[in-house]
C-alpha cells in the first residue's frame, strides 16, 4: 500500500535547500548543517528498502536528519563534555567572576518567540518556494536569498535581465498567494 | 509620467532588490496614486519582502548542491 515512493536522483533538487534550513536552525552552524544533510540523503539511500511510503518522502528525510541532529550532538557531548569537571562556572573570560544570578535568561525577553516564529516562517517559505517552478524557484534564490546581482544571475543562467524580472514576478507573486493564509 | 500597471508591477518588484531609480519611483508613487489595485500590490510585495529578510533563509550553493549530488551518485 505504498501511497509515496522515493526519488534519490531528485532529492537534493527538491529537499537540500529545507533540511538545509532545518539543520542549521538546529546546529547553528552551516558546515555542520551541510554535512547533516549530506549523511541524510546517505542514510536515507541505505535504508530506502525499509521506506514503507506512509509519510511523503520529505518528512521521511526530516525525519532522518532529525536523528543525525540528536546523534551529533551526543557525539559532541561524548569526548570530554561529560568527563570534564568544570570548576569554573563561567569560561567565557568577558563574564567572568559575574554572579550566576546575572547569567540567567531574561524573563521578559521575546526572542525565543520570534526565533520560533521565524524558523517556521523560514520553512513555510521554502515550502512555498518548493511548489514554484523549478526555474522560477532558482531566479528568485539567487535573487533574494543569496542577493547576487541581476547581471551574473543572468550570465550563469544564459537568460535576459527582462527574462529575469518576468520570473521574478511571477515568483513573488505565487508566494504571496501560498503564504497569505498565514503571514500576510 | 504616466505608466501602466505592468511597468508600475516592473519597477515594484525592482525596487524590492533597490534597483528602481528616483524617477522610477516618482512614477510608481503617482500610479499608485490612482490605482488601488498596484497599490495593494506594492504593499503585499514589500511584506514579502520584510518576510524574507526576517526568516533569514539561508540555501546551499550550486557547488555544494553539485557536490552532493556527486556523492549520492557514487555511493548508489
Amino acid at each position: 500500500m505504498a501511497e509515496h515512493s522515493l526519488f534519490p536522483d531528485q532529492w537534493v533538487d527538491r529537499y537540500a535547500d529545507y533540511l538545509y534550513n532545518y539543520a542549521v536552525a538546529r546546529v547553528g552552524d552551516i558546515e555542520i548543517a551541510k554535512d547533516l544533510v549530506q549523511e541524510t540523503f546517505f542514510a536515507g539511500l541505505n535504508s530506502a528498502k525499509n521506506y514503507k511510503g506512509e509519510a511523503s518522502e520529505r518528512t521521511w528525510l526530516v525525519s532522518i536528519l532529525k536523528r543525525k541532529v540528536i546523534d551529533h550532538y551526543r557525539r559532541s557531548n561524548s569526548k570530554k563534555g561529560k568527563a570534564e569537571v568544570r570548576i569554573n562556572y563561567n569560561t567565557d573570560s568577558d563574564s567572568e567572576g559575574d554572579w550566576l544570578e546575572e547569567q540567567i535568561a531574561d524573563p521578559f525577553s521575546k526572542d525565543g518567540d520570534n526565533i520560533m516564529e521565524n524558523e517556521e516562517l523560514g520553512l513555510a517559505l521554502q515550502d512555498c518556494i518548493a511548489k514554484l517552478p523549478q526555474k522560477q524557484a532558482q531566479v528568485f534564490k539567487m535573487k533574494t536569498i543569496q542577493g547576487m546581482e541581476t547581471e551574473d544571475i543572468c550570465n550563469e543562467l544564459g537568460i535576459n535581465p527582462s527574462n529575469l524580472w518576468v520570473m521574478i514576478h511571477r515568483a513573488r507573486t505565487s508566494l504571496m498567494g501560498c503564504l497569505n493564509e498565514n503571514w500576510f | 509620467m504616466k505608466i501602466t500597471c505592468g511597468q508600475a508591477a516592473d519597477i515594484c518588484n525592482r525596487s524590492q532588490y533597490k534597483e528602481s531609480n528616483f524617477w522610477e519611483r516618482l512614477k510608481l508613487r503617482l500610479h499608485m496614486a490612482q490605482c488601488k489595485t498596484c497599490k495593494s500590490y506594492s504593499r503585499r510585495n514589500a511584506k514579502l519582502t520584510s518576510l524574507c529578510d526576517k526568516a533569514g533563509l539561508c540555501c546551499l550553493s550550486e557547488e555544494d548542491k553539485k557536490g552532493m549530488r556527486r556523492n549520492l551518485e557514487n555511493q548508489a
